[in-house]
């Protein structure tokens, strides 16, 4: 007799299944304490208390103070308040961003371009790390931001953040670091304190929980312009009625994820190499990008010389085993990844993104590697 | 019920004398179909088709009657009794109602026109008598050759219409009355707009989609179903059938000649849907193709790949520039859809130097080393067939 063993699911880097707790949490804010944090009623004291329990689990997990933490809409609004929110607020006139940012940053970045800032973009090396020189290089004076993503979404390389914030800093003093810590919440060890960065934006989705809700810290005293204006909620930086469930759904989350976090990485670092190694075996010319001294636990971006990656991950699909293509986000327009030419990634080898969350298991990475050893005979 | 009429007008099947009580039917029965979901009334009078939309779903009726093939136009017209002033006033406010759309100053004329012959005045003495109306209550110019606006009467037995606003519909012949074809639908520019060149000129169309998974992916299907959706929005609801084709199309790829792959897969969907199109009873297979628009699409080729369909094979856009289709496309609402970027040709089957002169016996020697009829088998046996509405 057997079971119907169910999909695989290793695509938690585009994003992940809502964890149960999580889910119940949000669904008790919505039907049980479902008042405006504004109003002066108990039950407007409630949702507020709520909120105020949810910022607090995401400056634990976050190793900061609860005041310091901003929910928003998401990752990407978490990191146009501390590019474009940043730029707005500073002096200087000049921005520092790694080429391989994802376009939350990337774009907001070039967009300030259009309004009279001028853009350093720093390549990385060929591992994917970006060097910490090569950003120093970069600083001048007038800088205003430096902004490095914490875990590339791409490779899972961890970039050297809090380094280039000490180095930058030593340059420019008046600085602002913002660091993009959406894929590293979780997986990678860190605390806001480990270096002079002055933002960090995190997202609930990658963590299992609900899509629509992420948060920015902000170090107490820096500056950032609000990118709406309102009713002055989230003490200005970010109006609007504060979204309860998806605050509450990411405090659940963070909390979990925080608790969980050391166990995780072990059992996700056990797991890549599993893939690494299996992959290797069935396709002994396969490429792994990113520096493998430097990944996060729940990456691994693996290229095929010489097999295109989409049919690839279609035939998985239908293997029931479900990955990404490159970026997800860039996947859809089939434009080439900015992040793969920016390492060097011939144009003939097709990528392919694996990605963990803490509940996969052994056995789906058995399942995943038979289904590609099927796939690449059936696409080659 | 609303004052508001849409005086529908038909154009061709004037001509077509033996058939024209069949087409007429069928005319109405389509534009029942295309008004349905707004509830409007249709009703045949003085060589005229009446559209009676419901108050709240005048616009909507209007722009689903203006895709009806076999209407030429449609004046959304206001409904008055028989007497001049009611007919001027009608008029006068009508031409106000459409001034902000158009040039300033906007020149007009007066087109008139009685079914009840014994209403008097004359026709030309209406036109002359409302245009005075016009005239004097808005101070328009006249130009009774090139004006900006014409504005209309018609003189029922029963009421009188008055309108201003005059939309085109696409003419050709009412879908169905000319038989039954089966479109090659692939995700690009060119076969939406072959299907509905077809449709055009009163085919009732199905379309077929060769579906390579995983060479393509699910959002190509998806895309292609949506290519559907909107050209029944023309047609009235299609059938639309995926065929399984990476099996076929693996076997001819690795069939011995990479150059030829292309002539091989055409031929193969030719084949697969002339068995389907029988099905239904259709009796020609209509492509997007045209001639010389890629390197490999040479006469040669064309016939080679005809060879293997025993139904004639319809290419409505053969002579068209790609900025015609295009035209076309945007006129009829696919273009959106169809540069929307899945692609449905995965760059592995197609061969960098295709043959440009594809010869019969040479095509049918390579043939001859596959099983060409179960591949036909599995493709039908494969197809999944359902029915999109707009």
């Amino acid at each position: 007799m057997s079971i119907d063993p169910g999909p695989v699911y290793l695509d938690n880097a585009a994003t992940t299944r809502v964890d149960d707790e999580v889910a119940r949490a949000m669904v008790e804010a919505m039907t049980v304490d479902y008042g405006n944090p504004s109003s002066a009623h108990r039950l407007g004291v409630r949702a507020s208390a709520l909120l105020e329990g949810a910022r607090g689990e995401v400056a634990r997990a976050l190793g900061g103070e609860a005041r310091d933490v901003y929910f928003t809409s998401g990752g990407t609004e978490a990191n146009a308040l501390g590019v474009r929110g940043v730029a707005e607020a500073a002096r200087g006139r000049h921005l520092v961003v790694s080429a391989i940012e994802h376009p939350s940053v990337l774009e907001a970045a070039r967009r300030l371009v259009d309004k009279g800032w001028t853009l350093t973009e720093v390549a990385p090396e060929p591992s994917g790390v970006v060097d910490v020189e090569a950003m120093a290089r970069a600083v001048t004076p007038d800088t205003a931001l430096v902004a490095l993503m914490l875990c590339s979404n791409e490779l899972g390389t961890v970039q050297p953040v809090f380094e280039v914030a000490r180095r930058c800093k030593a340059i420019a003093p008046r600085m602002h670091m913002h660091v993009d810590a959406v894929q590293a919440f979780g997986k990678v060890a860190f605390t806001v304190g480990q270096g002079p960065i002055d933002s960090l934006a995190v997202s609930a989705h990658k963590i299992h929980g609900p899509k629509g809700a992420g948060a920015l810290w902000l170090r107490r005293g820096a500056r950032v312009a609000s990118l709406t204006v309102g009713g002055g909620q989230e003490r200005g930086v970010r109006p609007g009625t504060e979204g309860v469930p998806g605050a509450v759904g990411l405090g659940a989350a963070a909390r979990r994820a925080h608790a969980e976090r050391g166990a995780a990485i072990v059992k996700m670092l056990a797991l890549r190499d599993q893939l690494v190694e299996g992959a290797r075996a069935i396709f002994p010319k396969l490429r792994v990008n990113g520096d493998p001294a430097r990944t996060a636990p729940h990456i691994a971006s693996l290229g095929f010389v010489g097999v295109a990656a989409e049919p690839l991950l279609h035939a998985l699909e239908a293997r029931e085993v479900y990955v990404s293509a490159g970026s997800a986000c860039a996947a859809k327009d089939r434009k080439p990844s900015h992040v793969l030419k920016a390492i060097g990634v011939p144009d003939d080898v097709g990528v392919l993104r694996f990605s963990f969350a803490r509940f996969s298991t052994s056995h789906d990475v058995t399942r995943a590697l038979d289904a590609l050893g099927a796939a690449l005979a059936e696409v080659t | 019920m609303s004052d508001i009429i849409l005086l529908c007008r038909f154009g061709e099947i004037f001509l077509k004398k033996d058939n024209r009580s069949f087409f007429e039917r069928r005319l109405v029965e389509n534009m029942k179909r295309a008004t349905a979901p707004f509830g409007a009334r249709i009703e045949r009078t003085h060589g005229r088709i009446l559209v009676e939309p419901r108050a709240d779903a005048v616009d909507e009726t209007v722009a689903a009657t203006a895709r009806v093939f076999g209407l030429t136009s449609l004046s959304a017209a206001r409904r008055v009794p028989r007497t001049l002033e009611a007919i001027s006033a009608a008029a006068v406010e009508e031409t106000r109602a459409a001034l902000p759309s158009l040039p300033t100053p906007c020149t007009f004329k007066v087109e008139a026109r009685r079914s009840d012959k014994r209403f008097q005045p004359a026709s030309p003495e209406i036109a002359r008598l409302v245009g005075a109306a016009i005239v004097e209550g808005l101070g328009l110019p006249v130009d009774v050759h090139k004006p900006a606006l014409t504005v209309g009467v018609e003189v029922g037995f029963e009421h009188a219409y008055v309108y201003a606003r005059t939309v085109a519909a696409p003419g050709g012949l009412p879908v169905g009355v000319t038989g039954k074809v089966d479109l090659l639908l692939s995700g690009g520019i060119d076969s939406p707009v072959a299907g509905w060149m077809a449709m055009k000129r009163g085919c009732d169309v199905a379309a077929t989609y060769f579906h390579s998974f995983p060479f393509t992916g699910d959002r190509t299907k998806e895309k292609v179903r949506g290519l559907v959706a909107i050209l029944a929005r023309w047609h009235g609801p299609m059938k639309f059938r995926v065929v399984p084709f990476t099996d076929a199309q693996k076997a001819l790829r690795d069939a011995g000649d990479m150059r030829m792959a292309v002539v091989l897969y055409r031929r193969m969907m030719m084949r697969v849907a002339c068995r389907l199109a029988r099905l239904r009873g259709a009796t020609a297979l209509v492509t997007g193709e045209a001639l010389a628009q890629v390197a490999s699409q040479t006469i040669e080729n064309l016939a080679a790949i005809e060879h293997a369909s025993d139904l004639v094979v319809l290419r409505p856009v053969l002579g068209h520039d790609k900025v015609e289709t295009i035209a076309i496309a945007h006129r009829i609402g696919t273009y959106e859809k169809s540069i929307e970027p899945y692609e449905d040709a995965c760059s592995m089957f197609v061969p960098k130097h295709p043959e440009l002169h594809a010869k019969l016996d040479k095509v049918l020697a390579i043939e001859a080393k596959v099983d060409i009829a179960a591949l036909v088998e599995a493709c039908v046996a494969g197809t999944e067939t359902m029915t999109v509405t707009a």
